[in-house]
């Protein structure tokens, strides 16, 4: 068979629903996008944990300090699965991670701005796992099956952050005058980044019109960005908090249309010089370098004890 | 209960939800800076079943002083705190955090054995819940020492030096004081130093199997529970900040 009869056929069996596993043949720039896709989003898990993770010392009481380090312990999971799923494309959770490392790979350009206030962990909860839901939603649709049952899994415990989200910021929002002005706070610095980290617009996202052609998107960033809207800016603004946006308004067919997005800003953080690009990188390469003797160690332990066979 | 007894109970019961709560706050300092991801999950889990024991153990606590967990865990100074010095001391690298888990895992399994039958039931009963947990945190702990200890010079290197640094401070954990033996008598907690001889018996040939070496210099003039290292006033300036920025708002 040709490439182009493979091609075809491939592109028949998602004409019909059905999903790609590991192993059937699949257009090389499919397998790249992917590849591209699931690391990215691996990535972005696991430096998620930081910003979040920064404010566990600083819980204010025991219930919020158990959610929150089970709720970085769920991103350390998600990581682990994707990085699992990326693998079944033929690469490997090390080059990947390298990769990633060197900063030649990206990850969502959310997790480069700072976490400075408690509330910022219930507003990245209720916006920034909010919108990273409506995305993994639709990528729980996608042609390829170990992401998408991945994303199933994810989503599920996704909601469960984003439900802890909206309701601190809820009670803060109705709680003391520190507290509503910390939750404000919050609001004004991540409501434009949440919807920056949804992607650029459609008549700018060259990778969109293949990814849905291949059934890997759905949707398109601007569908989803809208639904993110839609649900979102009622519920703030019912909890009496003030979204930064002045042209943000709902027409008479209930279509909510907002201001003007500064890509400038968004390009410049997806390139490196985002408030904590360097920083966030720097940890986890410490991380990494201080750990590099626990992993030679566990290696030089394994060989010992069951021989080099165990590495071959 | 007469007051002596039950002050002697409070006293123990927040010696455990204090050596659980300050043990947990250091574990999940690693999460998401753990030497494997797998480490990252893992340490967040003993976080959470530590905070998780703390927080059951202080509503005990609560039934006898009429003190919400949230008021003793965010509301004392450290002074008021009870936890054993080497569980407040910085999470220090991966050997350390490793290694003092196992000394204590092994500290608390016996700990609970004996509790199962203590004639406070409250206490009998929760422990029982807690026991569970525990065989996973021993043997996960009991494993990194091995792997540490067997795996290179360098891991070797730094097992051992946290375990001259951390040893003498364990006898801490078997201190006993007058109220303690009003205790043992009525049945309701055990005699601390009774449980050292059976902590040594499990912990000493694992740590010999694993090439270590017990310090045998015993210079170490011990304080009790009520005295504390500055390490855990950074701890609590860390923990409380939030709490204490705005005490009349609920969180």
């Amino acid at each position: 068979m040709t490439e182009e009869q493979k091609t075809a056929e491939f592109e028949e069996r998602i004409g019909r629903d059905e999903k790609i596993e590991p192993g059937d043949w699949m257009p090389e720039k499919y397998r790249k996008q992917l590849i591209r896709m699931i690391s990215q989003h691996a990535h972005s898990e696991v430096i998620g944990m930081l910003p979040e993770g920064k404010w566990i010392p600083h819980a204010p009481s025991l219930r919020r300090k158990m959610i929150l380090i089970a709720k970085v312990q769920d991103e350390a999971g998600h990581g682990q699965y994707l990085y699992h799923a990326a693998e079944t494309l033929g690469v490997t959770r090390e080059e990947l991670y390298q990769a990633f490392l060197d900063g030649r790979a990206k990850y969502s350009s959310i997790f480069n701005y700072p976490s400075l206030s408690w509330a910022d962990v219930g507003m990245i909860g209720w916006l920034v796992d909010g919108a990273a839901i409506k995305n993994q939603t639709m990528l729980a649709q996608c042609s390829y099956g170990p992401y998408s049952r991945a994303m199933v899994r994810i989503c599920a415990e996704e909601t469960f952050h984003h439900k802890q989200g909206k309701e601190m910021v809820l009670k803060y929002a109705a709680g003391t005058a520190k507290q509503r002005d910390m939750v404000q706070d919050a609001l004004n610095r991540y409501w434009w980044p949440s919807l920056m980290m949804l992607g650029p617009h459609d008549s700018e996202s060259t990778n969109t019109p293949q990814l849905v052609k291949w059934g890997v998107k759905t949707k398109t960033n601007d569908e989803v960005r809208q639904e993110f809207i839609a649900e979102t800016a009622p519920e703030l603004i019912a909890s009496g908090l003030t979204i930064p946006d002045p042209d943000l308004h709902q027409d008479e067919d209930g279509v909510w249309h907002h201001g003007p997005i500064d890509w400038d800003e968004f390009w410049n953080v997806v390139k490196g010089n985002g408030p904590c690009n360097a920083e966030r990188l720097g940890m986890r390469q410490d991380a990494h370098d201080n750990g590099q003797w626990v992993r030679d160690a566990l290696e030089a332990y394994s060989e010992k004890k069951y021989g080099a066979a165990a590495f071959a | 209960m007469n007051n002596a007894l039950k002050n002697a109970l409070l006293n123990r019961l927040i010696g455990m939800a204090d050596d659980e709560l300050i043990l947990s706050h250091r574990n999940a300092e690693w999460t998401g800076h753990a030497p494997l991801l797998e480490e990252d999950i893992a340490l967040a889990n003993l976080a959470q079943d530590e905070l998780g024991h703390a927080t059951v153990l202080l509503g005990l606590v609560e039934e006898l002083n009429g003190k919400t967990p949230d008021q003793m865990a965010y509301f004392r100074d450290a002074a008021e705190f009870r936890n054993v010095q080497f569980l407040e001391l910085p999470k220090g690298d991966w050997a350390f955090t490793m290694l003092r888990q196992y000394l204590f895992d092994a500290y608390e399994t016996i700990l609970y054995n004996r509790l199962l039958t203590s004639s406070y039931q409250p206490l009998a009963d929760v422990v029982a819940k807690f026991r569970g947990e525990e065989i996973y945190h021993l043997r996960h702990s009991h494993m990194w020492v091995e792997r540490l200890g067997l795996g290179t010079d360098e891991s070797l290197g730094r097992l051992q030096a946290a375990l001259d640094q951390m040893w003498p401070l364990t006898a801490q954990l078997f201190q006993v004081s007058e109220a303690d033996n009003l205790l043992s008598e009525e049945g309701v907690f055990p005699l601390a130093a009774d449980m050292a001889d059976e902590w040594q018996e499990i912990v000493l040939p694992h740590l010999a199997n694993c090439s270590l070496h017990v310090p045998t210099h015993a210079t170490m003039l011990l304080a009790g529970r009520e005295t504390h290292t500055h390490f855990l006033n950074d701890l609590l300036t860390d923990m409380q900040q939030v709490a204490r920025w705005d005490p009349s708002a609920e969180w």
